[in-house]
């Protein structure tokens, strides 16, 4: 059990975190506004959870600006990327 | 012991990602009526194109010019009407799923979609303004099902089947070129209603 358990990655422990993941992972970027209506949380909490995303590098950050307006997308890093795909392996793993 | 968390955890994974790549305010209803449409206006251009015939003996198509520009009202018409419909019910069921409507998933989907169609459009126009009106059942079908085939990664994957079917009835039609009119009934009549009713039982209301 206890080696199952080693390859569940702690920064997906969160739901919102996970949710962050899995859209990014089917799309090449996403935006803030997409997100927050995708997964139905406040700006507060999404912003905190990308942030801790981003810090760990596995999400990248772009902002621009769309008709004056910012718009902020992100996108899934190469590490983030396999990080997901390892913590859904050991997810599956667990459940056998 | 924490099983049930992380069967969650996966349903919600699935989800999202399918909520987030893909269009699924399709309706099932929008399918059904624009079937209905064309199948009516197959009929209106049957009556058209065979009118004043009796039904026995060697029958005629009357392709004068007369007629063309009847029959091109007759498909703007319908068209318009099954692209109405469609939007009508697919707005109704994006509202209703409490889903966004205009967003990158519809973008993405409306865009892929169109760029076949629009080619076998403009295609078709430029056959149709050469004279070649035969090619028309069959092309339309085809460019129609590579179009479905094209857009159904950005939506449900049914989209995919119904779009070879069509690719496949636009083939025959091609072979059996007389029978254009029966085929694209088939095509964009009955195929739509069978694909409608089917998407509504599974993902209906």
């Amino acid at each position: 059990m206890i080696d199952k358990l080693k390859d569940l990655n702690k920064a997906f422990e969160n739901k919102v975190r996970l949710g962050i993941m899995s859209a990014l992972l089917v799309n090449d970027f996403v935006d803030f506004n997409s997100l927050k209506h995708l997964l139905h949380v406040t700006d507060g909490n999404l912003a905190s959870h990308l942030k801790a995303l981003e810090k760990v590098g596995y999400i990248t950050v772009k902002k621009e600006f769309l008709n004056r307006k910012p718009n902020t997308k992100y996108a899934v890093t190469k590490t983030g990327r396999n990080a997901f795909i390892k913590h859904i392996k050991a997810i599956e793993q667990l459940l056998k | 012991m924490d099983q049930q968390k992380y069967l969650d955890d996966l349903k919600d994974i699935k989800d999202i990602m399918n909520r987030s790549s893909r269009f699924i305010s399709l309706s099932g209803l929008s399918g059904v009526a624009a079937g209905i449409c064309a199948l009516v206006g197959a009929y209106v251009a049957y009556r058209t194109v065979y009118a004043g015939q009796d039904y026995l003996g060697y029958r005629q198509a009357d392709l004068s010019s007369g007629n063309l520009t009847t029959l091109l009202l007759i498909a703007i018409l319908t068209i318009s009407l099954a692209a109405g419909f469609g939007i009508f019910f697919t707005t109704h069921k994006a509202k209703k799923d409490n889903q966004k409507l205009w967003d990158m998933q519809t973008k993405r989907l409306l865009l892929n979609l169109l760029i076949p169609l629009v080619t076998g459009g403009v295609l078709c126009l430029m056959l149709l303004l050469k004279g070649y009106i035969g090619f028309l059942a069959p092309l339309t079908l085809i460019f129609y099902g590579l179009a479905l085939v094209n857009a159904s990664k950005y939506t449900f994957s049914e989209l995919r089947s119904l779009g070879i079917l069509e690719v496949i009835l636009g083939l025959l039609a091609m072979h059996y070129i007389g029978y254009g009119l029966l085929f694209w009934s088939v095509g964009f009549g009955l195929l739509h209603i069978i694909y409608g009713i089917i998407m509504q039982v599974r993902y209906g209301s």
